[in-house]
């Protein structure tokens, strides 16, 4: 009878941990680390240089943990009261769309692309005190298909090769006083290429926090 | 110079303007459309706010190349609209206006917001007036007649 008893609970137990790990796996970065794997080390180094780019100044302003975005190289808070609305989009009178059309104004310095918004709170690369997240905290939420909209390797490539607003980093036009914004540090090709190497290596995350 | 059609209250209007114009100065200078006013320049102040395709729009920062065939609305053709007759009307009834240079952006903003949200709560029209700046501070009459506005429209 006690043997009985002790049977089910241990197969309770292990359906119960098995049920936890298959979602952690569905969900979790932390498990595409692959410390046997002979090409982790070039996969975490092609992560670095995608991880530098997320962190520019050009992708991080809108990827705020606040309830507004940023704006310049110094990552300011963005001037006239813009609010993040429910939608990221700014609220009824003062959207995004009032000011950002869908492409640069360089005669007005007011930089523009398509459906100009904020990305989710789900998608915050920064702490609510602007701090950027650490390179394994950005992997982590970048890879969690519960916070990144559902998408898998193959359509994080295809967002960082093909959405207009990704792109617009690498065309973000003149600043009001007729300078040129400045770039993420490497090239679009170059950022698409190391985000290649990392999708095809299963998306290793660096350890830590 | 390029000639743009430009639609503005319901009618086509035909400008021969620099693409890189803002649309504030098309209106003010080449259409003589002065109810829309230059504040700041910067898009920091409102007082230069038209509907562009019923979005509150600052037109001081938007180069009239960008318009396209979308219909701008300005403060004088916003009393067209029912919403905006009701606004203006709760404006007079509440005798918002000091000086009154920052009203139509206002006015323009508080149509955008009530469209949008029928009954407008306190942060509600903080949040979508935090971006037109008045001078002479009528802020607490701006509330109120959106306020009124919003009960007229029930």
């Amino acid at each position: 009878m006690l043997s009985n008893r002790r049977f089910f609970i241990r197969t309770l137990l292990i359906i119960l941990v098995s049920f936890v790990a298959s979602i952690v796996l569905s969900t979790s970065a932390t498990v595409y680390v692959h410390k046997d794997d002979a090409n982790l080390p070039n996969a975490l180094a092609a992560w670095e240089q995608v991880y530098s780019v997320l962190t520019s100044p050009r992708c991080i302003n809108c990827h705020t943990a606040t309830n507004y975005p940023q704006q310049g190289d110094d990552r300011h808070r963005h001037f006239a009261n813009v609010i993040r609305g429910p939608e990221g989009k700014g609220v009824p009178g003062l959207n995004c769309l009032s000011c950002h059309q869908e492409t640069n104004a360089d005669s007005t310095g007011v930089p523009g692309g398509q459906n100009w918004h904020l990305a989710p709170l789900s998608m915050q690369w920064q702490d609510v005190n602007d701090r950027p997240f650490s390179s394994a905290a950005v992997c982590r939420a970048l890879t969690n298909r519960s916070k990144n909209n559902g998408l898998d390797g193959p359509a994080l490539l295809k967002h960082h090769e093909e959405e207009a607003l990704v792109l617009w980093a690498w065309n973000p036009g003149r600043r009001p006083d007729g300078t040129m914004r400045t770039l993420p540090p490497i090239s679009h090709a170059e950022f698409v290429n190391a985000t290649r190497t990392w999708v095809d290596a299963r998306m290793p995350c660096p350890a830590g926090r | 110079m390029a000639t743009y059609q430009l639609n503005i209250n319901g009618q086509r209007k035909q400008v021969n303007v620099d693409p890189s114009t803002p649309l504030l100065w098309v209106l003010r200078e080449d259409l003589k459309m002065t109810g829309t006013k230059y504040g700041c320049g910067i898009s920091a102040c409102g007082a230069c706010t038209v509907h562009v395709d019923g979005v509150a729009t600052r037109s001081c920062v938007v180069p009239v190349s960008l318009i396209g065939n979308r219909e701008i609305v300005t403060i004088e053709g916003i009393a067209q609209d029912p919403v905006g007759r009701v606004v203006q009307e709760a404006w007079v009834d509440k005798d918002v206006v000091q000086c009154g240079y920052c009203q139509s952006g206002q006015i323009m903003s508080a149509v955008a917001l009530l469209k949008s949200t029928s009954k407008p709560s306190d942060t509600n029209i903080e949040e979508s007036m935090g971006g037109n700046l008045c001078r002479c501070a009528t802020y607490v009459r701006i509330r109120e007649a959106i306020k009124s506005a919003a009960l007229q429209l029930k």
